[in-house]
């Protein structure tokens, strides 16, 4: 099997994988087996693709001459696939709980297109050039629409069209012309380690280029054009945990770092100034962000903003543009993955459970769901950033990185967004353990069914071992730092 | 022998078989003769493409008189690309007639009905493959008539109006067209093409030629709805029977807009076009004001026929952007929208009729769900709409990455912003239509696809939407070929 085979397998078995869904829709069992067998192919299968070393390249089409679809495996987009395909199977099996203990209506719709997705995600890891990552990013708002639209009553519709036209008006309005500009700019849209802009953007051009891509690219949620986040959670929580703490948001803060270091290279955003405000958006996003999830009551809201401001991290180091700063980012995109599915995976045990939804609600349900809000509590730690969770790791290579290009904005944020984030963390978990249930405190319950506790145990344990395999996961990156620049 | 008459033949097969078609009894018969006719016309169209990339041009003196007198078919590539476009979609449409017409046509009309589709399609031929001006007005007539009995077979009483006004209107714009070609005709002395653009340029600063030229954009602007001239297009092309409006959607406009092409570049040539002051800008902001309008019209519409017509509206403004670029990157692309809005288009227009052909009539209420239980049809209908909005790997892309790209190389942004708005305009027109298709439950009881003799035809089309958008170089080397043969006319 070639490195071709591999890529081509990439995409293949999450399309063959939805098929079988909608095969197997009228026998829930098999159907769940599909899904499950899909997802460690496809693990196994990446993992082939990042083992196999190297470069090379699979053509999908050549719609017009020079211009081709096609995927390339590098380091970034290895590691991102790596994280959304492993997280996958998590989900799935969390899935499998949540949804027959909720009895679901339209599951096979749901798993069908969660495999499509997970595919386009592939499709936008691999990406060769940016005509292939526009299509596979379409492809991903479409197929996690009919996701977000799940439940199907009035409520969920208006989130859903909130949810595609924010993210089609971003990427037809404003992504697709920065891809058609780059095109007439480099004279063409391949990636390139160093970037293709080099000496062919000016610094007001460069300025509004990149503004046009860290807008256009919605999924990464920097604000104004992050609302579709919030109005996505009237989706089921498997949809909230794996595609907007894992594919879809991930999606997004990916193509960022790999554009900054792909498209537009790293010397070439350091040395000039297209960068800068568009730093302090981003900065301005962590921030705003943390301060409105301070004052949300419901927690899947909470955890949504929280996520938007973490986003904003990783746009800030792509935006930094050094290596420590681009190797930081990668860790984050691991980092964060694995807390915030953790801690939406415990949102939805809690909604399965007790059927609760609001902070209020919550007094006292360590008691009765110890694991679950041990789960919690420790990613909420890797959330702001503590020993020994991974997040502390990826946010002390982001301070380093800041302090040594000296950015004194960054660094002021990254202190007062940590104080934000212990500030609307540490009540939730202090309420669930250190406060007494109320009298109106609903049902008895324990903890929710042992598929999605174990999925929940499983990603707060990656949690802490991504603090261990840190070292790995940059020695992996570091290929890409090689002819990354200075600094 | 019979191959070196093919520039004629494309014409005279057509127009020998009308009165044949109206003779033959029954339904079947003209339809199956009808089909048979495209198909042969069909392999003529391709022989003749290929002959003509070989040779450049190819020439034919009707009755071996010599021109300018006589009358000349001319056949360059432009021409051969659009006769071939023509006999595809009639290859395509007219065995899809032969079941859809069943309703809206009595079986002791069908013989004139497809005669008159014939016929339609003869004068669409003709006016493609001649080099006489006149005879051009000729044809166009020939078709215009022929495509206003059509339209009134519509099953509304609504028919009746629509093809009385866009008999009106068509008859208004031929006739400025011929005023136009008459005051061409008493400067020059000449009717043929090929003469007249040698003789122009010594002629066309005077009042009389930019009076001409003006009066024969106007007529044909008339004849291909381009705004504000366009009033008749909506409706004509929602009341008619979803057959002829998926055969005059794909064709009528577009062979107006060729011979448009024909006469700016190739009659008055592009060095007497930007003499003319305000021509070159006029057209672009016609263009962007019918990309625009077209694309907010169909937004408000509830009958998808009604959107459908409204989009063709805002497509023929991408074509006369390319056009009005007056640059061969600019003209190339606006060649290629033509052929791929064709595609698109009858695609779109043909899975409507298989629709109505289930449900009744085309207006939303009455759609929804249908992607429930008519996957294929609806899925042919998806092609054509991802091929509108201009997705890659659908034909749409291919002639809309051109469009751009050739926009930003004359540094027209405005015109780049236009495109914009009207593309995401487009994508909130059909995704309303989508919705509707796949997100309502349906009240019709099972799954029953669209009968094949619909589908067929249907999903042929909308293959070659995705072949022409996964392997766009062959169209595009031919229309670049195209446009540069045009050109270089004028010099």
């Amino acid at each position: 099997m070639t490195l071709t085979d591999w890529l081509m397998l990439m995409l293949a078995i999450p399309l063959l994988g939805a098929l079988g869904v909608l095969a197997t829709g009228r026998y829930p069992k098999l159907r769940e087996s599909v899904t499950l067998a899909t997802g460690l192919a496809l693990f196994v299968t990446v993992i082939n693709v990042a083992l196999a070393g190297g470069s090379g390249r699979w053509v999908l089409a050549e719609p017009l001459p020079g211009l081709q679809l096609a995927l390339s495996p590098e380091p970034l987009g290895v590691l991102f696939a790596l994280i959304a395909s492993g997280l996958w199977i998590v989900t799935s099996v969390y899935a499998f709980g949540y949804m027959r203990a909720k009895h679901e209506a339209h599951q096979t719709r749901f798993y069908a297109c969660f495999a499509i997705a997970i595919g386009a995600t592939m499709g936008v890891a691999m990406a060769a050039n940016l005509l292939t990552l526009f299509v596979f990013y379409e492809i991903l708002t479409l197929s996690t629409y009919p996701l977000v639209a799940h439940h199907g009553d009035d409520k969920a519709r208006a989130g859903a069209r909130t949810y595609l036209r924010i993210l089609l008006g971003t990427s037809i309005g404003l992504l697709l012309p920065a891809i058609v500009w780059t095109h007439q700019l480099a004279g063409s849209g391949e990636f390139r380690l160093g970037g293709i802009l080099q000496g062919r953007a000016d610094g007001l051009t460069a300025t509004l280029l990149l503004g046009l891509f860290v807008l256009g690219v919605g999924k990464a949620a920097v604000m104004p054009v992050h609302r579709w986040l919030p109005a996505a959670m009237v989706a089921p929580t498997p949809v909230s945990a794996l595609l907007h703490a894992v594919a879809v948001v991930k999606a997004g803060v990916f193509i960022l770092v790999k554009l900054s270091l792909y498209v537009f290279g790293l010397d070439f955003l350091s040395s000039g100034a297209a960068a800068v405000p568009w730093l302090y958006l981003a900065g301005f996003t962590v921030v705003a962000a943390s301060l409105v999830a301070l004052r949300q009551q419901n927690l899947k809201r909470l955890l949504a903003y929280s996520t938007i401001g973490q986003l904003s991290y990783v746009v800030m180091a792509a935006l930094m543009a050094t290596p420590t700063a681009s190797l930081a980012a990668g860790l984050h995109i691991a980092a964060h993955a694995a807390a915030k599915i953790t801690l939406f995976f415990v949102a939805g045990a809690i909604y399965v459970a007790s059927g609760k939804t609001e902070l209020g609600q919550l007094d006292g349900i360590g008691r009765r769901m110890p694991v679950s809000m041990a789960a919690f509590a420790l990613a909420a730690l890797s959330m702001i950033g503590l020993p020994p969770t991974a997040g502390f790791v990826s946010k002390w290579m982001l301070l380093q990185a800041a302090v040594s290009s000296g950015q004194g904005f960054v660094l002021a944020v990254l202190v007062v967004s940590t104080a934000l984030n212990a500030a609307y963390f540490l009540p939730i978990v202090h309420r669930a353990f250190f406060r007494v249930e109320g009298a109106s405190h609903g049902r008895e319950h324990g903890e929710a069914p042992w598929p999605m506790v174990m999925a929940l145990g499983l990603t707060a344990t990656l949690t802490l071992l991504l603090t261990v395999f840190a070292n790995d996961l940059l020695h992996l990156l570091e290929p890409v730092m090689e002819s990354g620049g200075a600094g | 022998m019979f191959f070196s008459h093919a520039q004629v033949l494309i014409v005279a097969l057509p127009l020998l078989a009308v009165p044949i078609c109206a003779l033959l009894p029954g339904r079947k018969l003209p339809a199956a003769w009808a089909s048979l006719v495209a198909w042969l016309v069909l392999g003529l169209s391709v022989w003749l493409l290929d002959e003509v990339g070989a040779a450049g041009e190819l020439r034919y003196s009707l009755g071996s008189w010599a021109p300018p007198w006589g009358i000349e078919y001319r056949l360059d590539r432009l021409s051969a690309l659009v006769q071939l476009l023509l006999a595809l979609i009639a290859s395509v449409v007219f065995p899809y007639a032969a079941r859809s017409l069943n309703d809206d046509v009595e079986e002791h009309r069908a013989a004139p009905v497809y005669a008159a589709l014939l016929l339609l399609f003869t004068g669409l031929m003709g006016i493609v493959a001649t080099g006489d001006a006149f005879n051009v007005f000729v044809f166009l007539e020939i078709s215009s008539l022929s495509g206003y009995a059509l339209v009134a077979l519509g099953r509304r009483r609504r028919a009746l109006v629509a093809a009385f006004r866009y008999l009106v209107m068509g008859t208004v714009g031929a006739t400025f067209f011929l005023i136009g070609l008459g005051l061409l005709y008493a400067l020059t002395g000449t009717l043929n093409m090929d003469d007249l653009a040698a003789r122009i340029p010594a002629v066309s600063s005077t009042p009389t030629a930019r009076t001409a030229l003006l009066l024969i954009v106007l007529g044909l602007g008339l004849k291909a709805a381009i705004f504000p001239l366009h009033q008749w297009l909506p409706e004509a092309y929602a009341e008619s029977p979803p057959a002829v409006a998926a055969f005059m959607a794909a064709t009528a406009t577009k062979v107006a807009l060729y011979v448009l092409a024909r006469f700016l570049f190739g009659v008055f040539g592009i060095w007497q076009l930007v003499t003319v002051p305000g021509l070159e800008v006029g057209l672009q902001v016609l263009a962007a004001a019918a990309m625009i309008y077209g694309s907010l019209m169909a937004l408000r519409e509830n009958h998808v026929g009604r959107v459908l017509a409204l989009s063709s509206i805002a497509q023929v403004g991408y074509i006369l952007l390319g056009l009005s670029l007056f640059s061969v990157a600019g003209v190339a692309a606006g060649v290629m929208h033509l052929f791929n809005h064709a595609l698109m288009k009858g695609t779109l227009f043909m899975a409507l009729g298989a629709m109505i052909y289930r449900v009744g009539d085309g207006r939303l209420s009455r759609l929804e769900g249908l992607g429930h239980v008519m996957p294929w049809t609806v899925g042919t209908f998806m092609v054509g709409a991802f091929s509108l909005i201009g997705v890659p790997l659908t034909a749409g892309f291919v002639s809309k990455w051109y469009l751009v790209l050739a926009a930003i190389d004359l540094g027209a942004w405005w015109l780049l912003a236009a495109m914009l708005i009207a593309s995401i305009l487009s994508v909130m027109y059909l995704w309303r239509i989508v919705e509707v298709l796949y997100l309502r439950p349906t009240s019709l009881p099972r799954r029953e696809e669209a009968p094949a003799a619909l589908l067929v035809p249907t999903t042929v089309l909308a293959l070659a939407n995705l072949a022409v958008g996964v392997h766009g170089a062959p169209l595009a080397t031919l229309a670049l070929g195209a446009a540069d043969a045009l050109l270089g006319v004028g010099r």
